[in-house]
């Protein structure tokens, strides 16, 4: 009889081109809704950056030297990291999952979970990137953007994708039913698009949510890529993309593994 | 050397044995079924085969392969119906078909090729372009069957494969599979339906509570296990409690009845001269609301090895 597989360990049984695959598919969908889905994810920025940068921003003059229209939309551009694959883990995967049971489908063909669940982590990061990179062209249009780094920030959404995805398909693979994705939102994603350094500088408040907001993964996501819109990286921001980095890489098993044990009982 | 091979196979789930330990074969080219009531342990059976349920202990082989080793390998040369339908609603009908080609690795020319052919096959060609939640249930069922047989499979596993489908869609189903089997291609299959046993499968395992009570042809399991001919006579009196009724009978009978059953108002006797036993028991002039005569069929032999008592 052959070893029982340890369950912590099930993810690196993945296969590269199963999760390819997977991927391939959520894609061929995707394609279908490419044009809508654009022109939203064009009109969403446009909208914030009308309200924040010259509603709020006539009340003010610069934040930290900047016109406020440019800090803020050099921060909000990140969020589009964080939504674009947060919707896709938690509401899409989830109805894949639980509703249309695709996956039950998939995992009889020679892919397994752990392919699906990485595919799925993947085509996350890939919305985030196209989210990101329409968002990123709107704020150029908004003359915000001051450096080709810029360039660098597309790169930097595909790793902060993966981040999100696995944090969103973390809480998708235990959670108990549809409508708990509320707290989800209501209690992570929230809190972190305000409390990220976005709308104000994290340097007027107090100490202890100084230190509760370092801890978001959002806030190091937005640092970053405001640094590179404006072109001021200094060697701390390489603090940001380390954390980024660390969470990507130690939250990666998971999804995998509870999804694992969620669908194969 | 056998399709599939299990051996003590056991699937336990904290202190309920699903499958508790059974062993069968499956030979290349036949067609298999497990007939059972519900929770006898067809399915969590058939997850095992098709690799999706890892067993808690015993040897489980199928085309060769070690489930527990080889499931990538097993998997790319099954072809699974699983009893829910599990098609892409995302996807129209002929797309259903591609995409699960990719899974595969065939390559978009062929899988569009492949597509074609096997809509043709289950006869939904003109509704290729339709989105899967416009289709019927039949129609979603065929469906499932032509994505099942995408990867050319040497091996159909089909759970349920008619449940809910009207006589019409049935007979169709039915008339592929044979079709299919005539190919060569091994199918194993599990079923509510006594009939689409009997029209299918070479061989029965009769499942219950986790266990196979038989195992045999068809035909054998209905003279083995419920005779020739049966004779279902219905008291007029609501139940056979009455004084001496179901006495005077079952003296009539004598040794004709090799067994006898009283379900309520409803009195089974097998035999094997189901003229001569109807007469003797019209002599005794007991009133009856009906007597029929009958040929045994599967269900009965069904009925006799599982029990009446409802399983939900």
């Amino acid at each position: 009889m052959a070893p029982r597989i340890p369950r912590l360990s099930s993810f690196l049984f993945f296969s590269p081109r199963g999760a390819f695959r997977f991927w391939q598919r959520n894609a061929y969908i995707f394609r279908r809704i490419f044009p809508e889905s654009v022109a939203v994810n064009f009109m969403e920025p446009v909208i914030y950056l009308l309200a924040m940068g010259f509603g709020i921003g006539a009340y003010l003059s610069t934040i930290g030297g900047l016109p406020y229209l440019t800090f803020v939309a050099t921060g909000l551009v990140a969020t589009a990291a964080m939504f674009g694959a947060t919707f896709e883990c938690t509401y899409n995967a989830y109805v894949q999952m639980y509703y249309e049971k695709a996956y039950d489908a998939v995992i009889t063909t020679p892919l397994g979970v752990e392919d699906v669940v990485i595919g799925e982590v993947w085509w996350g990061a890939t919305r985030s990137v196209l989210y990101g990179t329409v968002f990123l062209a709107v704020i150029t249009l908004f003359g915000t953007v001051r450096s080709p780094l810029a360039l660098l920030i597309p790169p930097l959404f595909l790793l902060s994708g993966l981040m999100f995805s696995v944090i969103a398909m973390t809480f998708t693979a235990v959670n108990p039913s549809i409508d708990y994705f509320t707290f989800y939102f209501a209690l992570f994603v929230t809190p972190m698009f305000m409390f990220s350094g976005i709308f104000f500088p994290l340097d007027a408040l107090p100490g202890w949510v100084k230190i509760a907001a370092w801890f978001t993964p959002l806030s190091h996501v937005v640092n970053l890529s405001r640094a590179l819109a404006l072109g001021t990286v200094e060697a701390h921001h390489a603090t940001d993309l380390a954390w980024i980095l660390t969470v990507t890489v130690a939250m990666f098993p998971l999804p995998v593994v509870l999804m694992r044990r969620r669908l194969v009982k | 050397m056998s399709t599939v091979q299990a051996r003590a196979l056991l699937k336990r789930y904290g202190d309920l044995a699903a499958v508790d330990g059974i062993s069968f074969q499956v030979r290349p080219g036949e067609c298999f079924g497990f007939l059972g009531p519900n929770g006898a342990g067809k399915t969590t059976t058939m997850k095992m085969i098709y690799c999706v349920l890892p067993p808690t202990s015993g040897d489980l082989q199928v085309l060769g392969m070690d489930v527990r080793a080889h499931p990538r390998a097993i998997k790319a040369r099954l072809g699974v119906v699983t009893q829910d339908n599990t098609l892409d609603t995302a996807l129209t009908v002929r797309e259903n078909l591609v995409i699960f080609a990719r899974y595969f690795d065939i390559p978009w020319g062929l899988a569009r090729q492949r597509a074609d052919e096997l809509l043709e096959f289950v006869s939904l060609t003109d509704r290729a372009r339709d989105k899967v939640e416009y289709l019927s249930g039949g129609m979603k069922r065929r469906l499932m069957v032509a994505r099942a047989l995408v990867p050319q499979p040497e091996l159909l596993v089909l759970d349920e494969p008619t449940t809910g489908l009207d006589p019409q869609a049935r007979q169709l189903a039915w008339e592929k599979l044979r079709q299919l089997k005539r190919t060569g291609v091994t199918q194993i299959l599990t079923t509510h339906y006594m009939e689409e046993a009997a029209a299918l499968c070479d061989r029965i395992a009769i499942m219950d509570q986790g266990r196979i009570v038989t195992e045999g042809s068809p035909a054998d399991l209905v003279a083995a296990h419920a005779g020739r001919e049966v004779v279902e006579l219905r008291t007029a009196g609501g139940n056979w409690q009455g004084p001496g009724i179901l006495e005077r009978i079952l003296g009539a009978a004598g040794s004709l009845a090799e067994t006898h059953e009283v379900h309520n108002d409803l009195l089974v006797l097998h035999t094997q001269d189901g003229e001569v036993l109807l007469r003797r028991v019209r002599e005794q002039g007991v009133e009856l609301e009906s007597a029929t005569l009958r040929r045994t069929t599967l269900e009965d032999a069904f009925l006799k090895l599982t029990g009446r008592r409802l399983r939900d």
